[in-house]
């Protein structure tokens, strides 16, 4: 039986739902909107939680910043699941395809010895910092508040999973798969002096309470000087001394730090212009954790790198920080 | 003995995987519902790697199982060559 | 030199498990700080087994081949307007209550993996959790994805977000999360981790999925089951975090049972909704209410806690009762959103006489004797041009927050009332297992938003009913609520159909 169908009686009776409607107007949304906004609960929660009972489960007051709309924190990528795994998908793609090669052709035999020292002594031991940035991340998806900024911090969590995973395959390939590299740079990372203020900066990160705060400290201040130091200038310096090859494998980790500095610029911006408040508030603690990260970054960055290195990197920081509204 | 049990989607892939897991596992019962293919034996049940890649004629590895599955039940065990379920009691 | 081959649970390990460190300059206990106050003993995070060795790189992949796809057929669904291909329009209200009542929770679900994925000492449960959060987030967007098109064509969608946090029977699934987020890590790893996902959300996604499939419903069925393939990892996960903390500390093993029982009992009062979707609200029906109880929890359950004896748990408190309740449920539910269908913002309706005989069919102890009578008063009502809608608020029960519509199992005619006095006030209950719950954290569950006292006290607009769902709630009255008989659901869709 065929049924024949007017396709005049075939109007939508609307758009999309009501509450996309109201920000945006009766016309057909896009995905990222309709799986983004207003999709978190916000009022009428039946029990305080047992973990934090001065606050309700999702409450915009865990952190000092204040915003009129949560979901003014819009994500320029705009990803939600179906995009972000599609897009780092093909990313990984090209990542494994990489590694293989590495292995395939033997390219550590290639590396002389000071490369492979440096790879192990400064590169490996950065999987824990990726850990961190792990867990940083995890708590502004936990704590924070409106899917617009959660779901891109749950996004920036797992793609540091995913970081640190890469770099101790870096050891694997380094070591012959005896995980004898990942070893040697754990021991460094608990007891090397040089390590030491990196460690020290890390702990300090996890125990800081306010999520906005430590948004600010790992993906804006930390981040930047990290990616400075080790994905831009120890990557020349290794290309430098012969080790090209490496750049293979971190080529994922610059890809990353492009697109994922994009979010957080539009964060920061987007933070900074709702208010004076906000901006003095985050002028604050962005010089607080500068402070710090350049105190923990200073003896491995001049060891690694010589005395210039940690200030060409705090002069990027500080370039991004003004660039978005701040100081 | 109690049955472990797993759902596939019925689809292509589908009907190769389960076709190995009968040869494996010659006990179990094969289910059709709607949309859905659902195994079941007695205790145990394995699905190898070897062999769904010999149904299918090319490459598969475990992971793959789980873009076509829908739900099992019992003790989970995965590696590189199998995936199997049990029941301990 | 030849790098030796790594197996998939070496190459993990290698990966994932030795990223955490002891903290030297912090008090770790500052950092995790919620791993003891339930009394939870864990000796040796690094007992710790994964269940499925997935690294990142791979769930991209994998996760990205899924997305591929989905999202293809929801292009053609659209395209095609595939909303005309399903059985019958009564169908699409059974995904009304899925989006505003079920998709919500994911997202909950996802929040709460992101906290014990954040708060949990051992880096491989840690782990195992964030990607459950990601996989929830997933599911909440696909379904709303899903639902979108459904929204362009039928009432009753639109303001799902609005509602999630007021509707009266929203408040059941929305309290249930709400409880599991607000206790303990690991009581919520049990809550939802295992008895929610491992022993009753086959309940909810199989058979409901295959209905949609049977009913013509393509987005519904493609999004059910490629979710569902997540699922399977998130029900290894549950079963793994039960058999951990049982083998972590003997002392474990008296507080988990008593999470067991409390949640099983939550989830099947909650599942009560899902009964009545399979039993009343598919068109064509896939299987009973019943007999998905049979496979699902009966013999898959009984598999599980048979499995979980040499530990020492039992099968959870009150599932014999449970074993009678499923003859009656799915009825006393129905009948209950039939009654109150003008504050339902889904359209309710009497089962046709084919349907009749199939529950008589489905139900032969209890159909005939305690519920066709009703149907067949209704109808005759119905038929006089007297639909009926009862206008009193129910009252409900503080712990699980359905109105009070269950019966005594020993005496199906007789409703089931509990009580208990807490400083002074007392509070009310649909069941001794409810009764239970409040019992063991007064504390928690005097809090309770419970939606008819709030419109009572007026913090739900008003004053008359009618305010509160067109203000409150957001419903569209007159084309939200009421019968399906004379809905614009209908009129359109004979009107797409070309019949009177």
């Amino acid at each position: 039986m065929t049924i024949e169908i007017k396709t005049s009686t075939l109007e939508p009776v609307r758009n999309t739902f009501a509450h996309i409607e109201k920000r945006f107007g009766d016309k057909p949304a896009t995905r990222y909107q309709e799986a983004t906004y207003d999709v978190q609960a916000e009022t009428n929660f039946h029990y305080r939680p047992y973990w934090d009972p001065d606050h309700e489960l999702n409450d915009p007051r865990r952190t000092a910043l204040v915003m009129a709309d949560w979901y003014a924190f819009k994500d320029p990528r705009q990803f939600y699941y179906g995009t972000y795994v599609q897009q780092r998908a093909k990313m990984q793609e090209s990542a494994e395809s990489s590694y293989a090669f590495f292995d395939k052709r033997n390219l550590v035999d290639a590396l002389n010895d000071e490369v492979k020292t440096q790879v192990i002594r400064y590169l490996v031991p950065l999987r824990h910092v990726e850990h961190t940035a792990n867990l940083n991340n995890m708590y502004g998806t936990a704590y924070g508040y409106g899917t617009a900024i959660t779901q891109a911090l749950l996004f920036d969590g797992m793609d540091r999973l995913g970081v640190a995973q890469y770099l101790s395959r870096i050891g694997l390939l380094l070591d012959g798969n005896s995980g004898d590299a990942l070893n040697e740079a754990k021991q460094l990372w608990m007891q090397d002096p040089a390590w030491q203020g990196m460690r020290a900066l890390c702990e300090e990160s996890l125990v800081t309470k306010d999520w906005f705060e430590l948004f600010l400290a790992q993906d804006l201040v930390i981040d930047t000087l990290v990616g400075e130091l080790f994905y831009q200038q120890l990557d020349r310096k290794l290309s430098a001394q012969g080790g090209q090859d490496i750049a293979m494998l971190t080529e994922f980790m610059q890809e990353w730090s492009k697109d994922t500095g994009r979010w957080v610029d539009a964060v920061v911006k987007t933070a900074a212009a709702e208010s004076d408040a906000n901006r003095v508030l985050m002028t604050g603690w962005i010089e607080r954790w500068r402070g710090k990260a350049a105190e923990a970054l200073a003896p491995l960055a001049e060891e690694m790198l010589g005395a210039e290195a940690l200030s060409e990197a705090l002069a990027e920081l500080d370039k991004r920080v003004a660039k978005a509204g701040i100081q | 003995m109690s049955k472990v049990y797993l759902a596939l989607q019925d689809n292509d892939v589908s009907r190769y995987i389960v076709e190995a897991i009968e040869e494996d596992n010659p006990e179990v019962t094969v289910i059709h519902n709607p949309a859905m293919i659902r195994i079941e034996a007695e205790g145990h049940m394995v699905v190898k790697r070897e062999t769904v890649e010999e149904k299918l004629g090319r490459d598969w590895e475990v992971p793959e199982l789980h873009l076509n599955l829908i739900t099992l039940g019992g003790n989970v065990d995965e590696d590189d060559d199998q995936l199997s379920l049990s029941w301990n009691s | 030199m030849a790098a030796k081959k790594l197996s998939l649970k070496d190459k993990y390990s290698l990966l994932t498990r030795d990223l955490d460190w002891e903290f030297s300059y912090q008090d770790r206990k500052e950092a995790f700080p919620f791993e003891e106050f339930e009394g939870i003993k864990i000796t040796d995070w690094s007992k710790w087994e994964d269940p499925f060795r997935l690294t990142m790189d791979a769930y991209w992949k994998y996760q990205a081949e899924k997305e591929k796809k989905l999202y293809a057929i929801f292009d053609a669904f659209a395209q095609n307007n595939g909303q005309l291909n399903v059985s019958d329009p009564r169908y699409v209200n059974a995904i009304k209550l899925f989006l505003t009542g079920i998709s919500p929770q994911e997202y909950q679900a996802h929040q709460g993996f992101a906290h014990i994925g954040r708060q949990y000492g051992g880096v491989g449960a840690r782990v195992a959790c964030q990607m459950q959060s990601l996989d929830e987030l997933r599911h909440v967007q696909t379904q709303v994805h899903a639902m979108s098109h459904y929204n362009k064509f039928f009432d009753g969608f639109q303001n799902w977000s609005h509602m999630q946090d007021r509707v009266w029977y929203l408040s059941v699934p929305t309290s249930f999360f709400h409880d599991a987020r607000s206790a303990g890590p690991f009581e919520f790893l049990v809550a939802i981790g295992f008895s929610f996902e491992y022993v009753l959300t086959n309940l909810l996604f199989v058979p409901f999925m295959s209905g949609a499939a049977y009913n013509g419903d393509m987005a519904t069925v493609t999004f059910g089951f490629s979710a569902q393939s997540d699922e399977a990892r998130h029900m290894t996960l549950g079963l793994e975090v039960i058999k951990f903390l049982l083998e972590q500390h003997e002392d474990n093993v008296p507080i988990v049972q008593k999470w067991i029982d409390k949640w099983f009992w939550r989830g099947t009062r909650l599942l009560s909704l899902v009964g009545m979707m399979m039993d009343y609200m598919l068109p064509n029906k896939v299987m009973s209410w019943q007999e998905a109880w049979e496979i699902y929890f009966e013999e898959a359950g009984g598999a599980l806690f048979k499995d979980l004896a040499r530990y020492g748990i039992t099968m959870p408190k009150y599932a014999e009762l449970v074993e009678k309740e499923k003859e009656h449920v799915s009825h006393q539910t129905w009948w209950t959103f039939y009654t109150h269908g003008h504050a339902a913002g889904f359209h309710t309706w009497i089962p046709t006489d084919e349907e009749l005989d199939w529950l008589s069919e489905k139900y032969p102890n209890t159909f005939d004797k305690y519920y066709r009578p009703r149907w067949e008063l209704a109808r005759k009502l119905e038929a006089e041009g007297k639909r009926f809608y009862t206008k009193a608020l129910p009252q409900l029960c503080t712990t699980c927050q359905i109105p009070m519509l269950f019966t005594e199992m020993d005496d199906p005619t007789q409703i089931s009332y509990r009580d208990t006095v807490y400083k002074g006030e007392r509070y009310h209950f649909c069941s001794d297992g409810c009764c239970d719950i409040f019992n063991d954290e007064p504390e928690k569950f005097v809090q309770s938003w419970l939606p008819v006292h709030q419109i009572f006290q007026g913090n739900c607009g008003g004053p008359g009913v009618e305010q509160v769902l067109g203000e409150y709630y957001k419903m569209n009255l007159g084309a939200d609520n009421l019968d399906i008989k004379g809905s614009p659901d209908e009129k359109r869709w004979k009107q797409w159909k070309g019949v009177a």
